[in-house]
Formats: structure tokens, sequence, C-alpha cells
């Protein structure tokens, strides 16, 4: 994802949810969600309205926190619990398994190259030999992914295509918005995968 | 932070073994009605480490009434247990206090409910 993120994605996500009915929406009510990098907490508070049994949101923003605590005030959620912390530094054991990580992890720069693997991993990890992961990825590293992760036994599959408008980072670029293409992705059959 | 919370964080400090449970002190603790789910309840139960989940209901004052342990099926029939469970599961908050690194002792401040997991780069 990005910082520019705004509502309407928010809005697709549960459209998407809603019309996966039995597939997705047997991925969130009454279950344990993770949430990685909640951001401003769309995710997180669209898992609640779809009746999960219990959301954590881990993310390491202040403001971004901050957001979420004000959009869970707004909305009158309950039953979202937040950690202040980094999704790639292990701060849950092991042995605890979620039954789904929604997640719109950062797209990756130069700089923070592979970070949106890294999510990945950690989502992967975090979950039930019979649970799901769902994440944003741009389009343009679909393939990567799918090799990566199909290689390995797991089910991959593009729910939806999207376009994120993401502000630009580059002061020599003309346009203040970029949009890029974007899959919303689910990572499933952990059960049937080698080393899991 | 509720206590499922609490049952699924460890400490990630530089050359900690397990981490787990972190040690908890509270300041302010509140509790918030939490929609009873009690196939929810019995779904988390053999995720759960029941002891450490029993000690800081304990050590919270809310432990009356949990079981000592889970029985073999990790299930309970008993709505009445399973409420108790849901309560102190999901519905205790620690809003101000601090977690403790069982092994290194390096602290994390719990403020609004919000457990600080942070660690600097060298820790």
């Amino acid at each position: 994802g990005s910082s520019g993120i705004n509502a309407e994605y928010g809005l697709v996500c549960s459209t998407q949810f809603t019309a996966k009915k039995k597939k997705s929406f047997g991925d969130v009510q009454d279950k344990a969600v993770l949430d990685l990098g909640a951001g401003c907490g769309i995710l997180s508070i669209g898992s609640v309205l779809l009746g999960a049994g219990s959301v954590t949101s881990v993310e390491l923003d202040s403001d971004a926190i901050q957001d979420l605590q004000n959009n869970i005030k707004e909305f009158e959620i309950d039953n979202i619990d937040i950690i202040e912390g980094d999704v790639n530094s292990a701060v849950l054991r092991p042995n605890f398994k979620f039954d789904t990580v929604l997640m719109n992890p950062p797209f990756g720069t130069k700089k923070n190259e592979g970070i949106d693997m890294k999510f990945l991993e950690a989502a992967l990890s975090a979950i039930t030999s019979s649970g799901a992961v769902y994440s944003f990825h741009k389009t343009s590293t679909r393939d990567f992914i799918l090799n990566k992760f199909q290689s390995r036994g797991l089910s991959v599959e593009v729910i939806a295509e999207m376009k994120f408008k993401i502000p630009n980072m580059y002061k020599h670029h003309k346009k203040k918005e970029v949009l890029v293409n974007v899959d919303f992705i689910r990572i499933s059959g952990k059960s049937a995968a080698k080393g899991s | 932070m509720k206590l499922l919370t609490h049952n699924m964080m460890r400490s990630h400090c530089k050359g900690v073994v397990n981490g787990f449970p972190l040690k908890l002190s509270s300041t302010q603790v509140d509790v918030k009605e939490i929609e009873f789910n009690p196939d929810f309840i019995n779904r988390m139960l053999s995720r759960l480490e029941w002891p450490a989940f029993v000690q800081i209901a304990n050590e919270l004052g809310v432990g009356e009434g949990l079981p000592e342990m889970l029985p073999v099926e990790q299930k309970f029939e008993d709505e009445d247990v399973l409420k108790k469970i849901h309560h102190v599961l999901l519905e205790v908050e620690v809003v101000e206090g601090e977690l403790e690194c069982p092994e290194t002792g390096r602290k994390f401040p719990i403020s609004g409910g919000i457990p600080d997991m942070r660690l600097n780069e060298d820790e």
C-alpha cells in the first residue's frame, strides 16, 4: 500500500469480501484476524464489521495509530486490539496462529526492497494450516509472487485488480500522483505446502 | 491490551530464548463489553498458552472461575464457563501499564491500551 490510500479501496475490499461470500466471508466471520501494517485501520475495521471473532492490528507508525484509534472511535468499533510494533520483528509467539491475515503492505522502494515479500512471509507464518492471507501487491510483481509461493505448494489467487493512487515521491516528476496497478491476492493451502 | 493479546506476544529482545510470557504491571484496567461468541472462544482455546492466561488473570484479580486446566478435547460445553473465559480473554483491557521481558527485564509501556513493542536497532 501507500500512505496515500483513501477510503475508496476499503469499499472495494468489502465489495470483494461480500462478492466472494463463500470463501472470503468465511475467512473473516468468527475468525481470529491479524492486520499487519494496519495503517488507519480500514481492513481491521472492515473485519470487525464483517463479524470477525477478534482483530489484532500491528502498526509501527504512531501517526497511523492515532488515525486508527480515531477511526475506531468514529465507527464505534469494539474488538480491535492494537500492537505498536514492527511486523518483521517477531513480536508474536510462533505457536499462536490466526485464521486470517489481511494486509496492505508497503510496496517496496529502492531503499526498502523486498519489504512486500517480508510481509508475506510474516503473514504466512502467522496463520493456521487452514488459514488464508489476503494482501495487496503491485501487479508488476504478480508473476514473481505466483512463482515463489506456488512452487512451495501454496495456492495463490488473484481475486481482484485495482488501481491505487500513490503520491509521487520524486520531486523531479511532474505528476503529483501516480496510478499503480495492484492485485488483491489470497494465499492459502499451508496444509498442502512443503516446509510449512 | 486484551489478555488475548498478552497471550499471543513475546519478547523479541536479542538473545532471548523464549520471552514468554511477558510480565505485566498495570495501573489502569477497564472492562469493555464484547459480544459473546461461544464457538470462537472454543476454537481459540487450543491456541492459548493456558497456564499463562490463568496466571495473568489471577494477577489482575479476574481469574476466579477460570478452569485451572483445559480438558483433553480443549473445548467446553458449559456456556457459563465459556462466558467467563470470554470475559477474561476479550473484555478485560489493560489501559495503562507495563510489560517486561522475562529474560532481559526490558520494559514495554502500555499506554491508551496499546503495548509499545518497538525495539531500538541495537536491541
